[in-house]
């Protein structure tokens, strides 16, 4: 059986054209996707003999799995859910109605990708757009900080640099594409200019291309250590200036690097700078399949879109003070909820190390280093394969998931609608 | 001793992408995330070759790796997100909630054979 316009949720890319083969009960083929999105595919379109659930690693009855994660979060003082950014946006929402009831602390795996894009954006302002709108009018494409070849492998050709589009009829030809980073990676093959900057020089860079899109005179000393040359930006400024539509691509580099949210704040003020000249645009890179949508659900539901703490009965946002790193590397969450994420093997020593030392509950749908320490761990079905459900893309486009496969497993979303009614017969409001 | 320091960038890569979806514990996934690439220069400023095992040292951790050589600038060494270099990384997030994870300053020493 063929399945056509099935959704890939493996990355923020979320491409919406994939035909699935359905054979003997599993995905044989997924046509269209790319290494990512077939690796996704194929893994989760199989059938797994893991137990539903377990409690200490040994296979649980699901009641008393449900029973046990609930007592060890109504018992805690400060419960941390976290994760989020693999899952449908209708499991989001029950995860933060969880957090509110628990009066616990919320983060997504935003706070470790583009946190500071968010805070860049609150701060400043999105100028923002769609990939559809890239696809059909952007003849300036700015990479910065990113490598989509290797994170978002059908970025390029689907959406941003080689296809066709309403006022890009020749498709590459059209366009000028650009890339920033410090290292040569795989995408810099596609680029047609290749910058090659210092660690850490990205804000110093940012900012002398403010003032060279405002007109100001700059000194060559003054980017001494940066990687570029003034002719070189002075030349890059032009070129964002000149042209009818730009966009810049904003990665980890920027996120992860010193300066953070200042560095993105940068890249925000640049292109809000920008559009007194041309139009222009900033669209974060965004990693997992509905990180983005995490941060959507959160917004609506707290007005924050990570490192949520409910701890006063209302919602508080703060970078720093509630987000997953520092709760748990400061010794503060005495029990985690980590849903559709590998902290463990994703997050710094002190705060993996914390997840080891508290009851850590794990929903997921494979083995993961988190299900491993976990005290109850539920395996929960794929959204996207066995379950419907809503992903938003990077750029803030909700896209339908749909069913190709059933499952013996419950999804995230009644997993956890479980363990909040649980919760409240717990820990009544 | 450690041999030399560099400034080490942790990212994504194909292989460690498509591990996240294929399983952790298989070979592709560890190889993928437990081997440092550097330039050339520096592999035979350290007197590494391919396959080589090296030390590595942060203000925060080590991990022991394997290291190989790579299109990279001199004094920068590559690893791909996983929990190896992880043990690396501090927990410090200066009031943004992301930990360093590019840019850190690392130490090197081979490991003879």
């Amino acid at each position: 059986m063929q399945v056509d316009n099935v959704v890939c949720a493996f990355c923020g890319c979320v491409c919406d054209d994939i035909s699935v083969t359905v054979e003997a009960g599993r995905i044989t083929q997924a046509k269209n996707a790319c290494v990512l999105g077939k690796a996704w595919f194929l893994s989760h379109g199989q059938p797994s003999d893991r137990p539903a659930a377990m409690i200490d690693g040994q296979p649980a009855d699901l009641d008393k799995a449900v029973d046990t994660a609930a007592r060890f979060l109504a018992q805690a003082r400060y419960p941390l859910i976290y994760g989020l950014s693999s899952t449908s946006c209708e499991a989001q929402r029950q995860a933060v109605a969880l957090a509110e009831v628990l009066g616990g602390c919320i983060d997504c795996c935003t706070s470790v990708c583009h946190g500071p894009s968010g805070m860049a954006l609150q701060g400043i302002g999105e100028p923002t757009c769609t990939l559809g709108e890239v696809k059909n009018r952007a003849d300036l494409v700015i990479y910065w900080g990113s490598n989509p070849a290797e994170s978002h492998p059908r970025h390029m050709a689907r959406y941003a640099v080689t296809t066709k589009g309403m006022f890009i009829p020749r498709g590459r030809k059209d366009r000028t594409v650009v890339l920033i980073d410090v290292r040569p990676t795989p995408s810099a093959r596609a680029a047609d200019l290749f910058f090659q900057v210092k660690p850490g020089k990205d804000f110093e860079l940012l900012w002398a291309l403010r003032a060279l899109v405002k007109g100001q005179v700059l000194d060559e000393v003054g980017l001494v250590g940066t990687g570029m040359t003034l002719a070189q930006l002075t030349d890059l400024a032009e070129r964002m200036k000149r042209c009818r539509f730009g966009v810049l691509f904003l990665g980890q580099g920027l996120t992860q690097s010193r300066g953070k949210h200042l560095n993105t704040s940068a890249a925000f003020l640049l292109v809000r700078d920008l559009n007194s000249v041309t139009k222009f645009a900033l669209v974060p890179m965004r990693g997992h399949g509905n990180v983005t949508g995490v941060d959507n659900v959160l917004g609506w539901q707290t007005g924050y879109p990570f490192g949520v703490n409910f701890s006063r009965g209302y919602p508080r946002f703060n970078p720093g003070e509630f987000t997953v790193v520092d709760v748990l590397s400061r010794g503060e969450a005495d029990a985690a909820l980590i849903v559709a994420s590998d902290p463990v093997a994703s997050l710094p020593g002190k705060a993996r190390q914390r997840l080891t030392e508290v009851p850590t509950i794990a929903l997921d749908t494979h083995e993961s280093e988190t299900t491993r320490i976990a005290r109850v761990a539920f395996t929960t079905s794929t959204a996207g394969i066995h379950v419907e459900g809503t992903v938003y893309r990077m750029d803030n486009v909700p896209l339908h998931l749909r069913k190709v496969l059933p499952s013996p497993y419950s999804s995230d979303e009644e997993v956890l609608g479980r363990l909040l009614a649980r919760v409240k017969e717990l820990k009544p409001c | 001793m450690p041999d030399g320091k560099l400034i080490l960038i942790t990212g994504r890569s194909t292989k460690q992408g498509t591990g996240i979806s294929t399983g952790k514990e298989l070979a592709e996934y560890q190889e993928a995330t437990t081997i440092l690439e550097l330039s050339r220069a520096d592999m035979a400023r350290f007197g590494l070759h391919e396959g080589d095992t090296v030390k590595l040292w942060s203000r925060f951790g080590e991990a022991t790796v394997k290291c190989r050589p790579e299109d990279l600038p001199d004094g920068m060494a590559f690893m791909a997100f996983g929990s190896t270099i992880n043990q690396l990384v501090g927990n410090e997030t200066y009031a943004s909630g992301m930990p360093d994870t590019k840019g850190l300053a690392i130490e090197l020493e081979k490991i003879p054979a």
